[in-house]
């Protein structure tokens, strides 16, 4: 039997993600087991789930090694991959924003230094504002760019604003909001078209808005 | 000289295929530079499908780029001749950026271009002989197909500007329906315009209830026209016994400042990217001064090189070792290889060689 591979994202969003794979029909009890694997399999509904770091979902779509996963707008946004969205979930919802210490005046006569990982979605953002911008690509701990100078404003995600509150930054504006994603590849769609929707269909079901 | 076909990879065997059923139809080779001017592809950047162009300049000063693009040097090369059409193939090497690497890439295409007073009979021979090149590649493929001229004046008969028509063939291009309802929301567009705009994201298993949506919603008698010309190339695939091989699907619809009217898409399963685009190009033409249609599609043949790729368990059949008589070590190698083998003459194995059998000279025939 062919099989439907699908790429979840590690972690709390994948495990919800997971969940509504099970409530719409397609579970594979063998993945609630405490190990290590990462590959779980459902040979009698054709379907094979595995574990990938969330920034790599999409890759595997794109390129076809899983047909369909679950992705944030956040990293379809930034790299940008040749894939269809099918369906937002509305759940992993944040927002991508600008932050900068509180009082931050942005003085517009010089080049604003911003710190983030998302160095696309910045560029376009400030792009459309004709604002020139210097970006300064960070790995993590972005939050503490502007308290030692390295940068102006950071972009980041968002979720509650505590770690923002917590380092003396506050947002100022939002970019994008964010949810997770059905992602597929698009040569999968047509081939496996009939599952994917069936799939689609049963966690559109369960989307709240 | 007779070429065993398994020395062929798919990718030079798809060409070969593909270059034969080209020229059977009267389509002339046409064999191009490596080079042409920089401005070429600097005018129509849009077009291209990635950004990068590698340039140099050359012993007279002049800015010069390995091509990343066939049908730009085509349409540059070519004139037009009212009344007649120019058929033409081609087999070439171009270069271009990887996207998800960000280097440089060469990448081997094959495809067609008819140029010149381009009709339906024309747009019908390049669709079929698509369809013809994606059948002799795999007999598991699919052909989609979309037209930008319906989409584009449905837009035009709901007053889209620009700016947003933009957005919204880019969330049909992702087949997003939450992001097209959002972008109609934001931008006060009424929701009887929204569930039209909505007919572009959704899933049709056939070609009928594809059209019929979309019949719905041509108001204007230029969507008329562009819906007719659109199910009567759609009916003739299907005539043609290709009916289960096509799909309508919106998402692929191109950029409108270059194409016209029909555009399509092949996908060969196995392969998880698109091996086939193309469509009419007509507005690409206007663009560039010219005042004749055209039409064509490129087969990407660097997607063939892991299909259907079979592990081979050994690098050679036989590793033939040499001692003493060097004219006995290589006449044993010819009859051992006459017979159907593979051999590597060599006076001791290389290290990590896969071999089925070891000989020495003085062994064969033992």
């Amino acid at each position: 039997m062919e099989m439907l591979d699908i790429a979840l994202p590690k972690g709390r969003l994948g495990e919800k993600v997971y969940s509504m794979f099970e409530k719409a029909g397609f579970e594979c009890p063998s993945i609630r087991e405490e190990n290590r694997k990462l590959i779980f399999e459902n040979e009698e509904l054709g379907i094979r789930f595995f574990w990938v770091k969330p920034s790599d979902v999409a890759i595997y779509v794109e390129r076809g090694a899983a047909d369909i996963g679950v992705a944030g707008k956040d990293i379809l946004l930034e790299y940008e991959p040749d894939v269809y969205e099918l369906l937002d979930l509305n759940i992993g919802k944040c927002r991508m924003a600008v932050a900068a210490k509180k009082n931050f005046h942005d003085n517009v006569n010089t080049t604003l230094r911003v710190a983030t990982k998302f160095g696309n979605i910045a560029e376009r953002f400030y792009r459309e504002k004709c604002r020139d911008i210097d970006i300064i690509h960070l790995n993590g701990s972005i939050e503490i760019a502007p308290i030692l100078g390295l940068s102006d404003v950071i972009v980041d995600i968002v979720e509650t604003g505590k770690t923002l509150l917590e380092n003396d930054l506050e947002p100022i504006e939002t970019i994008v909001p964010i949810s997770a994603r059905l992602i597929s590849n698009k040569a999968s769609y047509q081939f496996k078209n009939e599952i994917i929707e069936k799939i689609r269909l049963g966690l559109s079901g369960q989307v709240g808005v | 000289m007779n070429i065993e076909s398994k020395i062929l990879k798919s990718d030079e065997r798809a060409a070969c295929v593909l270059r034969s059923l080209y020229r059977n139809l009267g389509y002339c080779q046409y064999k191009m530079s490596k080079f042409e001017e920089y401005a070429l592809y600097v005018k129509n950047k849009d077009f291209l499908v990635s950004d990068g162009i590698i340039s140099f300049t050359d012993t007279n000063g002049r800015l010069l780029a390995l091509k990343p693009d066939v049908t730009l040097s085509i349409i540059n090369n070519s004139k037009d001749v009212p009344g007649s059409v120019q058929k033409l193939y081609y087999d070439e090497n171009v270069y271009r950026i990887s996207k998800s690497s960000r280097a440089y890439k060469e990448i081997r295409q094959t495809g067609l271009e008819c140029i010149g007073d381009v009709g339906l009979l024309e747009i019908c021979e390049v669709l079929l002989l698509a369809v013809r090149s994606l059948e002799s590649i795999s007999e598991n493929y699919i052909f989609e197909l979309s037209h930008e001229g319906v989409v584009e004046s449905i837009l035009d008969d709901y007053n889209i500007i620009s700016s947003l028509r933009k957005k919204i063939l880019s969330a049909v291009s992702r087949k997003s329906k939450s992001e097209l309802e959002g972008i109609c929301d934001e931008n006060g567009i009424s929701s009887v315009v929204k569930e039209s705009l909505l007919v572009f994201t959704e899933n049709y298993n056939d070609t009928d209830s594809a059209l019929s949506e979309l019949e719905r919603i041509c108001k204007s008698e230029k969507v008329s026209k562009c819906f007719e010309e659109f199910s009567f190339l759609v009916n003739f695939l299907k005539e043609a016994g290709f009916g289960k091989y096509i799909k309508i699907d919106f998402s692929l619809t191109n950029d409108m400042s270059y194409y016209s009217g029909i555009v399509f898409k092949g996908y060969i399963k196995g392969i998880p990217a698109s091996i086939l685009s193309g469509g009419q190009y007509d507005k690409l033409m206007k663009k560039m001064g010219r005042s004749s249609g055209a039409v064509g599609f490129a087969v990407y043949l660097d997607a063939l090189e892991r299909f259907n790729l079979e592990e081979e368990a050994y690098d050679v059949d036989i590793v033939l070792l040499h001692s003493g008589n060097i004219a006995d070590t290589l006449k044993t190698a010819e009859s051992l290889s006459s017979a159907g083998n593979t051999v590597r003459v060599c006076s001791e194995v290389p290290k990590g060689l896969r071999y089925r059998h070891i000989l020495n000279v003085s062994q064969k025939g033992e």
